[in-house]
């Protein structure tokens, strides 16, 4: 038995897989923090998806992937932010609009193509096949973020609950709108790799709604996601041996679970304890 | 040169994929204006993804595919909503938390049971390899929602608006919101087969937001919306016939140019006109400047 | 308790009654507590409070949005939800809860009032189209049947609500803030149409936090701050002690026996407002203060002028 459980260990492979998936995976919670307080989180979806026709473009080229991932990552951005400004359609449609379109020219983009690029691991993610051209770019691209946010996170935190408040204090609002936003599509480029487009955006939330249903301090949230991204990469991508490679379901899954436990038994904002604060007062329920 | 044009109608299983194409665009449309109104574009986008462990579960249980599909969206709407309202949490957060964690449950569960189901065919549709039974399947219920549809437009367009004045009329307000969410989650598991899982939210909210920005009217929204659904499907598979390219990518890059060119050009609400506003207005102050 | 009003009308005659509601939300907070007054007859009643008082909770708790943990609320004798079915109950939203870029012109929004009394389908009969135009007309929007109603002004855009409540022969009409962003025109239109309704029997519950304008059109008054701190006329509940005690300081007060006003004869007169300070000109057309302490030399100055008080 723990014969059978001490096997992926015996892989590089998968001792590199682990150690990446925890660099990413700390990254990303870290950054989800931000982005969950900011309300970004369909943003993450979105620039995630949108990353696909740069990763085609790149593969065939030649160029490193994230070079053409976050190329076309930021114009998705821009091209919302335009939409958005200059029409009067809310920003989910435009998010909607925007994302699917450049998703589906990624698709056909490697249709025509398909001898370059495998589909399936930009959707997926191939954490477990990864090369070490592409470690160095994850590794580059973490390290670049943890030096931003080690550095301007309070600045940053600031501008997510407070925007005027951060321009009334002479912060360049407008550049740090651009930080989060490049740091965003860099983080969803990296963790392309672990999860695939389709659940890069739980990295980028799921840590960081968990951390918030668990205490009232930033600093601790930041602590608890972290940790928690860290946590979960691990034991997801370990667990993944088993699961026939489908490591970003296995993290994800894993992730989910926490949120749930956290939903329900946390200790102030928990299910359970509105429950008992709400049997004090007198409940009701809302009709829809 | 017209035998060449002609060349894909030759072929049924093209024709099918054109009538399937063009009976998903229709119904996505006519649901994509309510959702586009209500601010649940991207709940298209959770519902679908959140269809995968739905499926699997009932192929392993046995169970038509499509019901799973159904229970399992369904239930992220259902979930999403109870979360919101019950913790502190944001909306957008949940819906984000909850769909990718059901769907990446879907992809652990995948591996685990000895399936044929072809992940990519739920992903990205499959819409040239139709079964025999398909092309009726696909038009009996979009046929069945849109009239629906059709029929509750008035009420549901209320319920979109207004909800409060909805309930004071004596509408059951919290009937509408299940109905909408079944539509939708219906509307979802029968465009899986078309166009799949990651674009039949281009199909749910693009179409829409092109009749939004042409028109005041609702009604006019609702055609305008229609006829570029049906025409970007109709195109889609037909052009996709001849650059042998993903047919599901065709029919939404054909969308999202048609709505580049509403963008612009929309007579009240594009761009193009807004320049124009802005130009008059100026012109209009330096008359009074007397210049 | 309230005393009916005197005014009466052959219809049958509307009430509303609620008895001890408490609602809470589902992160503890007690937005309402123990809530009861009752209003029976033709009536104006103004829903006084600060935001966050309870008040949009007790609208909707009239209107069947929220069940209340605790308490009952009876219209006409019945339970809301009967009530609801019969049309009772007309709503008129604040503008900032409205979409007015949503797609429906004011011919549309006015019909909606109708579509309780319409088929599944929602096909207007000639019936409904004779009273949506002519509850447009009491209005004086008819013209404007054809307009989206992002087109409109603010005091358009209430008008066309309101016009959709009567369309809906609703006898109980909730209006929330509807004098903000409406111009003094409209405004005296709306307050005459209310007195109109009143003289017909209908309840109308007005929120607002316009304190001034409460008593000259509103002949009964509810003060809440998360409970029901006084109901009744306005004559008699509609005190400087009982406002105090709503608003909870929140109050701006002009005292004329502290400012900087001169000759007022010894009786205090305070200007209460709980939102804009008020400009407060004296007999010479120059401007008060509220304070003396910091303008003694205006103090100074107005003693000396002996006709310019």
């Amino acid at each position: 038995m723990i014969e059978t459980l001490l096997t992926p260990l015996h892989y590089d492979y998968m001792l590199k897989a682990i150690g990446v998936s925890a660099v990413i995976g700390g990254v990303c919670a870290f950054l989800s923090c931000f982005i969950t307080l900011k309300g970004w989180s369909l943003m993450g979806d979105a620039l995630s998806h949108s990353v696909v026709p740069g990763v085609a473009v790149a593969y065939y080229a030649g160029w490193p992937f994230a070079a053409g991932a976050f190329v076309t990552g930021l114009l998705a951005a821009v091209g919302m932010g335009f939409v958005k400004t200059k029409t009067r359609l809310r920003e989910d449609a435009v998010i909607g609009v925007v994302f699917t379109a450049f998703f589906a020219l990624g698709l056909l983009l490697i249709s025509l193509y398909p001898s370059q690029v495998d589909l399936r691991s930009i959707v997926f993610g191939n954490i477990l096949g990864i090369s070490n051209s592409d470690i160095v770019q994850v590794l580059i691209i973490s390290g670049v973020t943890l030096l931003v946010l080690g550095f301007k996170w309070r600045d940053l935190l600031l501008f997510c609950f407070d925007p005027n408040q951060a321009r009334a204090l002479g912060l360049n609002t407008t550049a740090l709108h651009f930080t989060l936003l490049t740091l965003l599509s860099a983080t969803a480029v990296a963790a392309l790799q672990t999860v695939g487009a389709c659940l890069v955006v739980a990295m980028l939330v799921t840590p960081g709604a968990t951390a918030y249903l668990l205490t009232d301090r930033f600093g601790k949230m930041i602590g608890i996601a972290t940790a928690m991204g860290v946590g979960t990469s691990i034991v997801g991508a370990y667990a993944s041996y088993f699961f026939d490679g489908s490591t970003g379901g296995c993290i994800v899954t894993l992730q989910s679970l926490l949120f749930v436990a956290a939903l329900i038994w946390a200790p102030k904002h928990g299910l359970l304890a509105q429950r008992a604060r709400r049997r004090i007062a007198g409940g009701a329920e809302a009709v829809l | 040169m017209i035998t060449t044009l002609l060349e894909p109608f030759q072929f049924p299983f093209m024709v099918d994929a054109m009538v399937v194409g063009i009976a998903v665009g229709a119904v996505c449309s006519v649901l994509s204006c309510y959702l586009v109104l209500k601010g649940w574009s991207l709940m298209g986008d959770a519902i679908s993804h959140a269809v995968l462990p739905g499926i699997v579960i009932a192929y392993a249980v046995r169970v038509p595919l499509a019901v799973g599909a159904f229970a399992s969206g369904l239930l992220c709407a259902v979930l999403t909503g109870y979360i919101k309202a019950n913790s502190r949490v944001k909306e957008d957060t949940v819906m984000g938390v909850v769909f990718t964690g059901m769907f990446a449950f879907g992809l652990v569960i995948f591996t685990k049971v000895k399936s044929d189901l072809h992940l990519d065919r739920i992903l990205f549709g499959n819409i040239l390899g139709l079964a025999p039974g398909d092309l009726r399947d696909t038009l009996i219920v979009a046929g069945g929602t849109l009239a629906i549809v059709l029929a509750l437009r008035r009420d549901l367009l209320l319920y979109c608006f207004d909800s409060g004045h909805a309930r004071t009329i004596g509408l059951r307000t919290d009937l509408l919101y299940y109905l909408l969410l079944s539509l939708l989650a219906v509307t979802i598991v029968v465009s899986l087969k078309a166009v799949g899982i990651i674009l039949v939210v281009a199909m749910l909210v693009t179409p829409g937001c092109i009749g939004y920005l042409l028109t005041d009217r609702f009604n006019r929204m609702l055609m305008i919306a229609a006829a570029s659904a049906v025409g970007s499907s109709f195109f889609g598979v037909y052009l996709s016939f001849f650059i042998n390219a993903s047919t599901g990518a065709c029919i939404v890059l054909l969308q999202a140019a048609v709505f580049m060119v509403a963008l612009a050009f929309a007579p009240k609400h594009g761009l193009l006109a807004a320049r124009r506003q802005r130009q008059l207005a100026g012109a209009a102050l330096n008359l009074e400047d007397g210049r | 308790m309230s005393e009916p009003a005197t005014v009466r009308s052959a219809a049958p005659e509307m009430s509303v009654r609620v008895e001890a509601v408490t609602v809470s939300y589902p992160n503890g907070n007690v937005a309402l507590r123990n809530a009861s007054f009752t209003l029976e007859g033709g009536s104006i009643c103004a829903l006084v409070g600060v935001n966050g008082s309870g008040k949009s909770t007790l609208f909707k708790a009239i209107m069947g949005l929220l069940k209340p943990a605790a308490g009952t609320v009876t219209i006409a004798g019945q339970p809301v939800k009967a009530a609801l079915k019969q049309n009772l109950v007309a709503y008129v939203p604040q503008a900032e809860e409205v979409d007015w870029s949503f797609p429906v012109s004011v011919w549309d929004v006015v019909l909606m009032g109708r579509y309780g009394y319409m088929n599944f389908m929602r096909t207007p009969r000639a019936e409904d189209r004779r009273i949506a135009e002519e509850s447009l007309a009491r209005v004086g929007m008819l013209e404007y049947r054809e307009r989206q109603i992002g087109e409109l002004s603010g005091g358009q855009r209430k008008r066309v609500f309101l016009a959709r409540a009567l369309a809906q022969r609703g006898r109980v009409i909730l209006l929330d803030e509807p004098f903000t962003g409406v111009d003094v025109n409209t405004e005296t239109a709306i307050i005459a149409l209310l007195r109109e309704l009143r003289a017909e029997g209908h309840i109308m519950l007005v929120s607002t936090h316009n304190l001034g304008s409460v008593p000259e059109f509103c002949d009964h008054v509810v003060l809440i701050n998360r409970t029901v701190l006084a109901a009744g006329l306005t004559s008699e509940v509609f005190t400087e002690e009982n406002l105090l005690r709503t608003f909870g300081g929140v109050l701006r007060h002009f005292r004329f026996d502290e400012s900087t006003v001169q000759k007022h004869d010894g009786r205090a007169v305070t200007l209460l407002t709980d939102d804009e300070r008020p400009l407060v000109f004296g007999k010479g057309g120059h401007v008060e203060y509220s304070k003396r302490a910091g303008h003694e030399d205006v103090v100074k100055k107005r003693a000396e002028g002996e006709e310019d008080v």
